[in-house]
C-alpha cells in the first residue's frame, strides 16, 4: 500500500496511491496512516480517489484509522470512486466520516 | 493460481454463458482472482453499478472462506458465476470448516456511532443478494446465491 503524504498549513493531505484497499492490503494500509498521523495537525485528509475498490476488511482499516485519530481530529475522506461511495453508503459508514466530493479548495495540488 | 478459466469470447456474454476457477484461500490470490473477474468479458456489457455489487459480493463471501472456513487451514476456493439477463448465480465451494451451528450468520449491522471495525461482510452481502443458501457437503461448504444485475441499454 503506497501512500504520500504532504503537509499543508495545519492539515495533513494523504493520497493513496494503489487501485484497492483490501484484506491483503488493511493491515498496511492501517500501520502506514498510523505512522503518518502521529504527527500532531489540526485535520487529516485522505485521497481516495486513486481507490476503485474496498472491501469490508479495508473499511475497517479506514475507521481504524479514523479511531487512532482521537477524539479531538475527525479523518476527512475525498474523491470517493462510485464503488467505494456505495460500500460507505450501504453500511451507513458514510455518516461518520467528513467526505468531500473532491479535495477541498486549496490542497487540490497536494500529495 | 488460475487452474482453470473459461468465459465466452463475445463482448455481451449470452444468459448461460459461465466462468469458473479454482483459487488458493488466501487474500493475495482473492485479490488476484477478482482482477481476473473483472478483466473478462462474463461482466461485459453490465452497468457500473451492478459490477460494482458484483465486486462486493465476490470479495465478501471469497474473503469469509479465507478468513474463516480455512481459518485454521487452507485450502482450494471453487468459484462459477453464470450470467442471466437480469441476475447472476453465483456458486462458491470450500474444504474448510462448517459455518458455525451449520448456518449462515446473521446481518444484524453494529450502530456506526460505535465505530465498528468489522461485521460488515454479511450485512453487504445480505443487502446485495437473493437466493442465499449454504448447506455442508461431506468435508465441503457449498454456498450459492444471485446478484440481480441492470445492463447497459
Amino acid at each position: 500500500m503506497k501512500l504520500e503524504s504532504e503537509r499543508r498549513g495545519e492539515i495533513i493531505v494523504i493520497r493513496a496511491m494503489d487501485d484497492r484497499i483490501d484484506a491483503a492490503g488493511a493491515i498496511q494500509f492501517k500501520e502506514r496512516m498510523r505512522e503518518i498521523i502521529a504527527e500532531p495537525s489540526q485535520r487529516v485528509v485522505l485521497d481516495m480517489s486513486n481507490i476503485g475498490f474496498l472491501d469490508s476488511s479495508g473499511l475497517g482499516a479506514v475507521v481504524s484509522v479514523m479511531k487512532a485519530l482521537g477524539p479531538l481530529r475527525r479523518l476527512e475522506l475525498s474523491g470517493l470512486t462510485p464503488t467505494v461511495e456505495k460500500v460507505f453508503r450501504l453500511t451507513r459508514m458514510d455518516s461518520v466520516f467528513i467526505i468531500h466530493k473532491t479535495l477541498p479548495e486549496g490542497l487540490r495540488n497536494a500529495g | 493460481m488460475l487452474a482453470e478459466r473459461k468465459a465466452t469470447p463475445e463482448p455481451a456474454p449470452e444468459a448461460g454463458a459461465t466462468w469458473s476457477m479454482t483459487l488458493e484461500g488466501n487474500p493475495d490470490a482473492v485479490r488476484d482472482g477478482l482482477r481476473d473477474l473483472f478483466s473478462c468479458e462474463l461482466l461485459s456489457g453490465l452497468t457500473e453499478d451492478s459490477r460494482g455489487s458484483v465486486e462486493i459480493v465476490v470479495a465478501e463471501v471469497l474473503n469469509n472462506v479465507v478468513e474463516h472456513a480455512y481459518a485454521q487451514y487452507t485450502g482450494k476456493i471453487d468459484l462459477r458465476i453464470t450470467r442471466h439477463p437480469a441476475f447472476l448465480a453465483v456458486k462458491v465451494a470450500d474444504a474448510g470448516l462448517p459455518m458455525p451451528g451449520g448456518e449462515l450468520p446473521g446481518s444484524k449491522l453494529a450502530d456506526v456511532s460505535d465505530l465498528p471495525e468489522g461485521g460488515f461482510g454479511w450485512f453487504l452481502i445480505r443487502t446485495l443478494t437473493q437466493d442465499l443458501s449454504y448447506r455442508r457437503d461431506g468435508e465441503r461448504n457449498l454456498l450459492s446465491l444471485s446478484i440481480g444485475v441492470d445492463n447497459i441499454p
